[in-house]
């Protein structure tokens, strides 16, 4: 099956090989000066206020996210990741400061990017084939007919049936082979396997990946389900309360955490930054941001991304981690 | 062409467990020298995992120098693991030694504690 689908393109393992620490290759088109990582995304001191009296959605925002990177977009239920997908994909308009998409505003670049909201909005009079048609007429430079089919193809779906006689996960397939047909360079997906079964959604995130090795396409995606972002993600953007809580490559983040047990308080942990502790017996476990090494008798444990994730949830007062590179350039110029 | 399976509950990282059935397959002797691995784009859609675990993994290969990457080709093995692939006498003497436990009445847990035994009689662990 992999072989037909890289139809004449060609991966070269060597090519990548040589990268070492760095993200995967960008494609040509999207590296405007050599050794310059593009920049994907980046929000500068980003408002969003759905009216005047409301809470911002998004306050004060500022991040990067470079290109080439498959970004999980985590956060608790309203904390602003459908507002950041919809004003990236330029269905919003911010209230106040500014998102860059490579560069240019939301919507300059229309046609390098894919945008899939979470209620997966389908045109329920057209059959299949008429809406790969219209992603056809609508991206007449970049379509990938043959790829967008086969797409369809894999979940057993004929061309000709009408959109509002599929099931929920049909749907998420069909716009899933509208956005990917496109072969966009940033895809924007919101909760895009929510109601998938467990087979359409490895099939269809396995097709995504490789989508992302072939071509090193950059996703952002949100979801719940950690296990699923942990083995696809090289890159995590958590958002509460409006703001990112933590950014940064998945590695990095959980190379500067640790866990630790033992008997103490938390004030024993100083000079670390204490994200969350919790009694256990007689002592405490403790979720920390090291400032140096652990000293002082502690055992310490590496976190899997899951109790990173957890430990920042339950402690919405934690002070936000953005590493160098997802932090927003004009924001550290500016600080 | 090897095929990898991920378990996500195992602990193992998802990298260091293509790293481990690569050496099993060699071992085994289901690659041999000259044998291209599968790309990235390959094992990716067929795990759905992130490409670069793939390629820290092809990475570890290397430098241990078991794999080579070349240019526009692909990556391939360079040398094989151990000297007893699937048809050798030792194995074929395991299996008999086996046939003869399950004849004696060993269920499958029993033999794993002997085969365990003597495994750490004979190859003393190292102290990590």
């Amino acid at each position: 099956m992999s072989s037909e689908k890289q139809g004449g393109r060609t991966t070269t393992p060597k090519g990548r090989g040589e990268l070492r620490d760095q993200p995967r290759r960008r494609s040509r088109r999207q590296t405007p000066h050599r050794g310059t990582p593009e920049v994907a995304l980046e929000a500068t001191e980003l408002t969003k206020r759905y009216s005047r009296k409301a809470t911002a959605a998004l306050d004060n925002c500022s991040f990067r996210l470079p290109a080439g990177r498959i970004s999980a977009l985590v956060g608790p239920n309203g904390a602003g990741k459908s507002t950041l997908l919809a004003l990236a994909g330029g269905l919003l308009r911010p209230t106040t400061g500014t998102l860059n998409v490579f560069g240019g505003a939301p919507g300059e670049f229309r046609d390098r990017v894919a945008y899939l909201a979470q209620n997966k909005p389908l045109y329920g009079q057209l059959t299949i084939a008429e809406t790969l048609r219209m992603g056809a007429e609508l991206n007449p430079d970049r379509w990938d007919a043959p790829y967008a089919a086969r797409i369809i193809e894999e979940g057993s779906l004929q061309p000709g049936q009408k959109i509002r006689r599929l099931s929920g996960g049909q749907r998420t397939r069909v716009a899933l082979a509208l956005a990917l047909g496109k072969r966009p360079d940033l895809m924007l997906l919101d909760e895009p396997m929510a109601d998938l079964d467990p087979l359409a959604r490895h099939e269809l995130m396995g097709t995504l990946m490789a989508d992302a090795a072939e071509r090193g396409t950059t996703v952002l995606m949100s979801s719940h389900i950690v296990s699923e972002l942990a083995d696809a993600c090289d890159h995590l953007l958590l958002l509460g309360g409006g703001r990112i809580r933590l950014g940064g490559g998945i590695d990095d983040l959980l190379a500067a955490h640790t866990l630790v047990t033992g008997r103490g308080t938390p004030a024993d942990l100083a000079p670390h930054t204490v994200v969350e502790a919790r009694a256990s017996g007689r002592g405490l476990t403790a979720l920390i941001r090291r400032d140096g090494p652990v000293e002082g008798g502690w055992a310490t444990e590496d976190p899997s991304l899951e109790e990173l994730l957890l430990a920042h949830l339950r402690s919405p007062d934690a002070p936000a981690l953005l590493t160098p590179g997802t932090t927003s350039t004009r924001t550290a110029v500016q600080a | 062409m090897v095929e990898y399976r991920i378990d996500r509950r195992s602990g193992v990282a998802t990298y260091l467990q293509i790293v481990q059935q690569t050496k099993q397959a060699l071992r085994l002797g289901l690659l041999e020298p000259g044998d291209r691995l599968p790309t990235a784009r390959e094992v990716v859609e067929a795990t759905a995992i992130n490409p670069n675990t793939v390629l820290k993994a092809y990475r570890e290969l290397e430098r241990e120098g078991l794999v080579e990457a070349r240019r526009g080709l692909g990556t391939f093995v360079r040398r094989t693991l151990g000297t007893h692939p699937v048809d050798s006498p030792l194995r074929a003497e395991l299996a008999a030694w086996a046939e003869r436990a399950r004849a004696a009445g060993l269920d499958r847990e029993d033999v794993d504690a002997l085969f365990a035994s003597v495994l750490d009689e004979h190859f003393p662990k190292d102290d990590h």
